[in-house]
């Protein structure tokens, strides 16, 4: 579904991804797992179009996107939940969700792709008319998440959704993403600090270190991996 | 602690004194005069001990005040909350009161052409206020050029119905056009700037216009001005004692003694119908879906991107809309005036229309109509005290930002509310 290969990124001179192969199959959960300053980030905001690619390919759905403006990359079906959830803060939860809504043609719907997001999150629906701001971290983490799914989207990039957030309610949005992967059938590519918790749900895994891809394999194997364990996981969560 | 607040304050104020006598010792204190043919400086002591004991001691109140607000912290008391509170649930009463006073006010007993006069002022500012709003309240684009699209509906305006003897109604759209089409113009290549840098090159824009007006003699007759620009017409009655010909007027159509105050009457109609189409056009645009991206600009730009909204597209909309408004107020500012020159736009026009926007509280419509009534009115006020003006108006935008530092009727929603489920 997802094709990356050989991606290049750059910050002004500094390289931020040397060369990154990535390959997201359709109906996975595919985890990417690495330390702080990796390039997690950066892979995902160069899928999505936000930075762009010096060089390699991205395809999806054998179609390159790598030049695309992000917009047009939404309207394919790649919906992004940005590092740090970004809600707009002074925005009502309601138009938080219509934004996310308003860009993709199939996500017209509002009426029936909210009830979807509200099934997924109840307690958004209570919180409709409240300003994004005032949410919890817990619940802004779920509001970013349902505004993505609002575009009806095929697959979902997702950064960092345990950043700052209660142990427990880490578990409910691990446990969303599991219910958007296996009922709404949206592919699912996970950049995650918290590596446990992140393999544990993934069907496979990949480990950056400095911008390149060093491990790659089944999310339980790279549990288990010898490496993998004293680089994330020992002293980690 | 409150004998340390003391101490600190008046170190504070005395700090603020010598900050002041620096300023104003020679500012102030020191003033050439003329005698027998020689200049002499004659020093005036005590104004400046006047002013630097007045800056002193207000320094030291506002660290009082400051403090105090600080104590109070999470209690609603201020005055200002009460007042925002109040607007919230009596809103839209107020709303509709508001607007039914400005419709029966040129009827009033003392609505003389003095007051008409400053009543039409004020309608423009608001309108342009809101114009500008859609800019730097909605979209967040800090745009200190806005009088440029003033300028350029004004003289869009004036030659077209010079030229080409246009009436007002086809005219004024043109112009909200080509004012728009200059906010797009703005709008290329500012797309990527932002806070700052974006205000430096907005306020150059605006500079541009300017300067472009006044060298372009041909077409614009330079500091010169355009004259002689047509009375807007009451539906192709025009407002004149003696008419052409054959032509029908407003006072003998609706069988009426002549009176001039008619046309100020219908000037001050027109601009109140102008101002209530901008602000209802905002109220309804932040339903849609490209109001709704302005606000998420302002709020994100990389959340917006990552969600598919076109930052491109957006930021451009709202220099054009704004711009477009902007170029209404100017057809307006040129039918009334029946002249316009270059001096009607220089960067200060700009300067008080985002004051209007920045100190009503960005965003918030109805704070643009009170900072209007608030800074217009007190540059009214001191007319006659011709040289305190400026002084009066810096010293209101002062105060505005030591009290309500987010503006007059800056949003202050509860931050946190108790959910339903506790």
């Amino acid at each position: 579904m997802l094709n990356i290969s050989k991606v290049e990124t750059f910050y002004g001179n500094i390289q931020a991804l040397r060369g990154v192969d990535v390959k997201v199959n359709d109906g996975e959960i595919v985890a990417l797992i690495g330390s702080n300053g990796a390039g997690k980030s950066t892979l995902l905001m160069t899928i999505s179009g936000v930075n762009k690619a010096a060089t390699g390919e991205i395809l999806f759905d054998n179609k390159s996107i790598v030049n695309m403006p992000p917009h047009d990359i939404v309207n394919l079906g790649i919906s992004q939940v940005p590092e740090g959830r970004r809600i707009f803060a002074r925005l009502t939860v309601e138009d938080n969700l219509r934004l996310g809504a308003s860009v993709n043609e199939k996500g017209k719907n509002f009426d029936q792709d909210s009830k979807d997001v509200y099934d997924l999150f109840p307690v958004l629906k209570d919180r409709l008319s409240q300003r994004g701001g005032t949410l919890s971290g817990g619940e802004q983490q779920m509001l970013a998440i349902g505004r993505a799914m609002m575009a009806r989207p095929s697959m979902l990039l997702l950064d960092e959704p345990s950043l700052g957030i209660a142990p427990k309610l880490v578990n409910q949005i691990f446990s969303s993403i599991k219910n958007i992967n296996k009922e709404k059938k949206v592919t699912v590519f996970l950049v995650e600090q918290n590596a446990k918790k992140a393999l544990e749900l993934a069907d496979r895994g990949y480990v950056l270190v400095n911008g390149k891809i060093s491990l790659e394999g089944q999310g339980k194997d790279l549990l288990n991996n010898p490496d993998v364990q004293a680089a994330y996981l020992e002293g980690g969560k | 602690m409150g004998k340390d607040l003391i101490q600190k304050s008046l170190k504070d104020s005395l700090f603020t004194g010598i900050i002041a006598l620096a300023l104003f010792g020679p500012i102030v204190g020191l003033r050439t005069v003329a005698k027998n043919e020689v200049l002499v400086v004659e020093p005036k002591w005590f104004i400046v001990l006047l002013i630097v004991a007045f800056c002193a001691i207000g320094r030291f109140f506002i660290n009082i005040y400051s403090y105090k607000k600080e104590q109070r912290r999470g209690e609603p008391s201020s005055l200002g909350k009460a007042i925002s509170n109040f607007l919230d649930e009596k809103g839209a009463q107020i709303a509709i009161a508001a607007i039914a006073f400005s419709i029966i006010f040129p009827f009033m007993p003392f609505a003389d052409r003095y007051w008409m006069d400053i009543a039409i002022m004020m309608m423009t500012y608001i309108m342009l206020g809101w114009g500008l709003n859609i800019v730097i309240g909605l979209a967040g684009l800090l745009d200190l050029g806005y009088v440029a699209f003033y300028a350029v509906g004004a003289y869009s305006y004036a030659l077209f119905a010079i030229h080409f003897g246009w009436s007002f109604w086809i005219c004024l759209p043109i112009a909200g056009l080509f004012a728009g089409m200059f906010g797009i113009l703005l709008g290329f290549p500012v797309l990527r700037l932002r806070g700052d840098y974006l205000a430096i090159v907005t306020l150059a824009f605006g500079e541009m216009i300017r300067i472009l007006l006044l060298n372009w003699y041909e077409l614009t007759k330079g500091p010169d001005g355009l004259t002689g620009i047509p009375r807007p017409s009451f539906f192709g009655l025009p407002f004149k004692r003696y008419p052409d010909e054959g032509v029908e007027t407003f006072h003998t159509f609706f069988g009426l003694e002549y009176d001039p105050m008619q046309r100020i009457i219908f000037l001050y109609y027109l601009i109140l119908v102008l101002a209530l189409i901008t602000n209802a056009f905002t109220i309804k645009i932040r339903r849609l879906p490209v109001g709704r991206a302005w606000e998420a600009l302002r709020e994100d730009e990389i959340a917006c991107k990552s969600l598919g909204v076109n930052p491109r597209n957006t930021k451009l909309t709202a220099f054009a809309i704004g711009a477009m408004f902007g170029g209404f107020a100017g057809s307006f500012f040129a039918t009334r005036q029946a002249f316009i020159s270059p001096e009607s736009f220089t960067f200060i026009e700009s300067a008080i229309i985002v004051a209007i926007v920045v100190l009503g509280g960005m965003g918030s419509q109805t704070g643009v109509v009170l900072s209007t009534i608030f800074l217009i009115g007190l540059i009214e006020v001191f007319r006659d005290f011709e040289s305190y003006r400026m002084v009066a108006f810096g010293g209101a935008m002062v105060l505005i930002m030591i009290f309500r530092p987010r503006g007059i009727l800056a949003k202050r929603k509860p931050t946190i509310t108790m959910g339903k489920h506790g």
